[in-house]
């Protein structure tokens, strides 16, 4: 029964637990039995690199706050109270979010004495829809990757659909978790691609949402101008009850938008009967800057993540919606050189606050002065990616070289966002309702192929990083598997806070989709689980 | 083409970001900071179209979306306690930290 449970969807298992047919704690017991049974270590300082066995999703697991928790809703249930919209649901954080009295990392060194005094916005509301916490789980430290590889919190998640590769990232313990059953739920963070991206890797569905839709509160800032927080969930209607308790505007975070919330879950079924959706060349093709010949250089897309792509626009069409072929998105290329340079002077200028003096790790070491002592605690604490985004930051910020390059990278974004706007310009040539493109050009790739080359690590995230520019919309949904049986996504793009659209036509491919046999498959660290 | 970033001027980076590096880092990340700036390069070719304005977000926040203003009212931080335990040394209501660089004026 109990390994059962951790396989239900969140709408299910919130429905269980109201008509108390099933309890909070024993939906908390079952999350935290397949926890024990698929994870095997959680991640720490210095751990081994090389296991590929197990999931690795954790760095903490709370699990006697989550019991106390779990025990709350119950004893609510039990007095007869209406409990949250998540009552009984169990979920993890990605260990970018500030929890009050629990270790809050960032998978980051400089961080692993840090117990937050304080919750972020989403996950208080999580919490207060009386969701269950189990933990907080792994990611590329400061979120700065797309594999988890560079956590300093070893061993780094691995992809549950086979453990020898990633997970993706930077969301990866979010998405691998969800994929195991490990928590029906997680929240994630978007700065690039990072809830899309490792939800396409894992086979589960990711979004995010309109900049501004969730409040940034709590949340360990990377890209001020980008960072999203989302929801990871196995069903688009999981997702949507997420979205319903995260958004919203937040006093504590001015760029929370004040547009009010629907209700993302209404109208979920209604189908895509008359709805426009875009295919766009740019979007079949990667380009990046091959060091070998010096050159850019453009593939097309490997045809089984190209054919996913048009197997879900005949699906959507057959549903009823408007194919449109062609749309012109001109701009999508420059996305990661622009990303290159925006995210490294906010990240830069993000991390300046770490210096060992008021939180966080300070040296053993015996500093002569404040310098050294910044000096010796960031070298010690920072990673190196955090450092290489420091330096890049300082370097194209820097007065002589900032028209070069942060103007105009801005001004690039604003071509990006260009390139939106025309298409979902109800008076423009295209008047799409959504963009279909696939969420990544490769499936999840093996551990230690790409780690190293911060230049192809970025690349992973070509097809997702516009959206992030245009700070619109985007989910990715679980499309099926490849000859390797590895999941394939496919993302789904909308205009500004057009999430409930977005969900609705994510619902009728999921809808359109639920019975072809990949639907059945299990990701296999779940064999005899 | 040659790296844009030379020895000095990383090293000056690195001093600027408050970092100490070993050799061996400062080698892999001058190689990585080389690499990125050659993918960045690709900026200086894209046609901008006069009057384009950078965009600090992409999301505009015309007044109906934008937070309003809250009052600007002084409260002290209620969590004054929990973030002094997480300092790594502190003497009363004070961080404590090593002497500050500093010359002696005449």
């Amino acid at each position: 029964m109990s390994t059962h449970l951790a396989d239900l969807s969140a709408h299910q298992l919130a429905e269980l637990i109201r008509k108390k047919e099933v309890s909070a704690v024993e939906a908390t017991e079952a999350a935290l039995e397949r926890i024990r049974a698929v994870d095997g270590e959680p991640g720490r300082l210095d751990g081994p690199r090389d296991e590929v066995e197990k999931v690795h999703a954790f760095i903490t697991v709370s699990e006697e706050q989550a019991r106390a928790q779990a025990q709350a809703v119950d004893a609510r249930l039990a007095k007869g109270e209406v409990p949250g919209p998540l009552a009984g649901v169990p979920y993890t954080v990605k260990d970018i979010f500030a929890v009050k009295d629990v270790l809050s990392t960032a998978a980051s060194r400089i961080l692993s004495n840090f117990v937050a005094p304080y919750t972020a916005t989403p996950v208080a509301r999580m919490n207060a829809a009386g969701a269950v916490m189990l933990g907080k789980v792994n990611l590329d430290e400061f979120t700065y990757g797309s594999s988890n590889e560079s956590s300093a919190y070893q061993p780094a998640p691995r992809n549950p659909w086979d453990p020898t590769r990633v997970p993706g990232g930077s969301s990866g313990g979010s998405a691998a978790a969800v994929a195991a059953g490990e928590g029906a739920l997680s929240l994630g963070t978007d700065t690039a691609g990072s809830i899309r991206q490792p939800a396409a890797f894992c086979g589960v569905v990711g979004m995010k949402p309109t900049y501004g839709r969730v409040s940034r509160y709590g949340l360990i800032a990377f890209g001020s101008s980008l960072d999203c927080p989302g929801p990871v969930a196995r069903t688009v209607r999981d997702a949507a009850m997420m979205l319903n308790v995260i958004a919203g505007p937040d006093a504590h975070d001015s760029t929370a938008a004040a547009t009010p919330v629907p209700d993302y879950t209404a109208g979920l079924e209604e189908g895509v009967k008359g709805m426009r959706i875009g295919l766009s060349p740019d979007y079949d093709k990667i380009t990046f800057f091959n060091h070998e010949t010096g050159e850019m250089e453009s593939q097309p897309l490997p045809k089984e993540i190209a054919d996913a792509v048009l197997r879900a626009a005949d699906k959507l069409s057959d549903a009823g919606a408007r194919i449109v072929e062609g749309v012109p998105m001109a701009h999508t290329r420059y996305g990661i050189p622009a990303y290159f340079v925006i995210s490294r002077v906010e990240a830069a200028s993000n991390l300046h606050r770490f210096d060992g003096v008021k939180y966080g790790h300070r040296t053993a070491l015996k500093p002569k002065d404040l310098r050294d002592l910044y000096r010796k605690t960031r070298a010690e604490g920072f990673g190196p990616q955090p450092k290489l985004r420091i330096l890049m930051g300082m370097y194209v910020s820097a007065a002589q070289y900032s028209e070069q390059y942060y103007r105009r990278a801005l001004q690039v974004r604003s071509l990006i966002r260009g390139d939106f706007d025309a298409a979902f310009d109800g008076d423009g040539a295209h008047k799409l309702d959504a963009l279909l493109t696939a969420t990544t050009p490769t499936p999840a790739f093996p551990v230690g192929d790409v780690y190293g080359d911060s230049v192809l690590m970025q690349y992973a995230d070509q097809l997702t990083v516009p959206a992030n520019h245009a700070g619109v919309p985007a989910i990715s949904l679980p499309a099926g598997l490849d000859s390797a049986r590895l999941p394939i996504g496919v993302q789904l793009i909308g205009p500004d806070f057009s999430e409930t659209t977005l969900l609705r036509a994510a619902r009728a491919f999921e809808a359109a989709t639920e019975h072809e046999a990949w639907r059945a498959e299990r990701p296999a660290v779940l064999a005899g689980v | 083409m040659p790296d844009q970033i030379s020895p000095e001027l990383f090293n000056h980076l690195v001093e600027l970001a408050a970092l100490e590096l070993t050799a061996e880092e400062a080698e892999y990340l001058r190689d990585q900071l080389n690499k990125q700036l050659k993918s960045i390069e690709e900026l200086a070719a894209i046609p901008i179209p006069e009057g384009t304005p950078p965009a600090a977000h992409g999301v505009p926040f015309p007044p109906d979306v934008r937070a309003p203003l809250r009052k600007d009212a002084a409260a002290l931080a209620p969590e004054a306690a929990g973030i002094k335990t997480g300092a790594p040394q502190t003497s009363e209501d004070y961080f404590v930290v090593p002497g500050i660089p500093h010359e002696e004026l005449d």
